[in-house]
């Protein structure tokens, strides 16, 4: 078999231009999925029963279905009863809703983990549960959450190849544009896969001097 | 190190008829089916200084935890300032109602539980501003005249990873007084630390006791509880087995498991 440089040299540039809203999927996806996350990740911990059953239903139902289901639901199915999202949106909410119910999950872990005596200790000088949470467990809970919510991150940023499926022109579709009409799979997805590993490394690259950043105590 | 007589403090005696801040009745607290404290009657007066001694697993540490409702208690009542603690009501209302009593105690705790990611200052200043709403400069002055007073004006800025423990545990005590307290318990203040820095927090817990603060403590520091105790309460299986002012209570023990203690005791006290 021949490998067609020619193509390669050609999808290079185009690709680019995928990468360019991968990215903007990823990071807006990202740090929406953060908002929900934390809001969910406090709701969790929260003294009110039913909050807590909210949450944890939400995030049953993420983990219980499949991503590419969930981007169908909200791309196909939410017009159905009057909510049509254009496909960016669509993805970008897509992909929030996603990993919110995981960093929620994150959040409550890294809460969870932080000694009891500091709990305590924050409601022996009158805080409220609210308070002990925003005060004294969130400032320490950083630190333990970062590798986790990078490496969140790192899986959305794959996930958003699945937005191909509704035409968010992102890495993998910008690809797929090429192989359709040049039908040169093998170098095209042997190229998408090195921009995805380019990216990630660079994200990971990233996420060590972060946390590396992060106030020692 | 001998303690002196004099840190004793002088009775409150402008005070008539003594007054009860503190009180329980018949406290119950049980863990699965484990009876761990079987209806405790307490009471403290103001500016009393009560230690609280017994032999581990004897539900001391429980009983004050239990006092601000650390542990909720299975049965009985807790009055502090006649008010009882965690009064009936809507789980939110109760909450806020709860983490006010709350402040009427200062808790000191065997681990310290400083709040690593603060400096000294804002560890003791945290309450006085995100409880009592006090704007921040207010707050750190107050909480510099606490940590003073604990003789720890040179660390104000340090983080509790660059204290030692007697100074963290100071820091501790510094954090309870700025919520200016009712009464301050504490949790076997001196049991985690090495023994040269025991003798800086018993100083602090002296200079507190002689300035008439409320104080109930649970330790297995003898001295403290012959030398500035007022009263010695000593707990087994649950109950209060016996108490009464140092001289009689070590003097003249008529409990069979408090002889048994103080015998196994006698060689460091």
């Amino acid at each position: 078999m021949i490998f067609d440089w020619n193509v390669v040299w050609y999808a290079v540039p185009l690709l680019a231009h995928g990468v360019v809203m991968t990215l903007k999927v990823s990071l807006v996806a990202g740090l929406l999925g953060l908002g929900i996350g934390l809001l969910a990740g406090l709701a969790s911990l929260s003294s009110l029963a039913p909050l807590r059953w909210l949450v944890r239903g939400y995030v049953d139902f993420i983990r219980g279905t499949p991503l590419l289901i969930q981007i169908f639901l909200i791309f196909f199915a939410l017009p159905v009863v009057g909510l049509r999202l254009p496909e960016y949106w669509a993805g970008v909410v897509a992909l929030a809703i996603n990993s919110g119910a995981y960093i929620s999950e994150i959040v409550r872990g890294a809460v969870g983990s932080i000694e009891k005596g500091q709990a305590e200790a924050a409601l022996s000088i009158g805080m409220t549960r609210g308070g002990v949470l925003w005060w004294v467990l969130l400032p320490q809970a950083w630190r333990p959450m970062v590798p986790a919510l990078t490496n969140d991150l790192i899986t959305l940023t794959k996930n958003s190849s699945l937005l191909s499926a509704i035409s968010v022109y992102e890495l993998t579709r910008a690809g797929q544009a090429i192989i359709a009409t040049h039908f040169a799979p093998f170098e095209l997805y042997l190229l998408l896969a090195l921009y995805y590993y380019v990216l990630i490394s660079l994200l990971s690259w990233a996420s060590r001097r972060l946390e590396r950043s992060l106030p020692q105590w | 190190m001998v303690m002196p007589s004099d840190g004793r403090r002088a009775q409150p005696v402008e005070l008539n008829r003594p007054t009860t801040i503190l009180s329980t009745r018949d406290l119950r607290k049980s863990y699965g089916d484990k009876l761990v404290l079987d209806g405790i009657d307490l009471d403290v007066q103001q500016g009393e200084a009560v230690t609280i001694i017994g032999a581990s697993g004897s539900g001391k540490t429980t009983l004050l935890r239990c006092l601000n409702w650390l542990e909720r208690p299975d049965a009985g009542e807790i009055r502090i300032s006649g008010a009882i603690m965690g009064r009936n009501g809507s789980v939110v209302a109760r909450e806020r109602e709860l983490a006010r009593q709350r402040c009427l105690f200062g808790f000191v705790f065997q681990r310290f539980n400083l709040f690593p990611h603060l400096t000294a200052v804002q560890n003791v200043a945290l309450g006085p501003r995100r409880v009592l709403g006090q704007p921040r400069e207010q707050a750190e002055a107050r909480a510099e005249r606490e940590l003073r007073r604990v003789q720890l004006g040179e660390h104000l800025h340090k983080r509790p990873s660059q204290l030692s423990g007697g100074q963290q545990q100071r820091v501790a005590i510094a954090r309870a007084l700025a919520m200016d307290p009712k009464v301050m318990l504490f949790d076997e203040p001196t049991s985690a630390l090495d023994p040269e820095l025991v003798q800086e927090v018993l100083d602090s817990m002296r200079a507190l006791a002689a300035e008439g603060m409320t104080m109930l403590v649970v330790t297995h520091e003898m001295r403290f509880a012959r030398h500035v105790a007022d009263r010695v309460v000593f707990m087994a299986d649950g109950k209060i087995a016996e108490q009464g002012p140092p001289e009689t209570f070590f003097g003249n023990p008529q409990d069979a498991r408090l002889k048994r203690f103080l015998r196994h005791l006698e060689p460091t006290a």
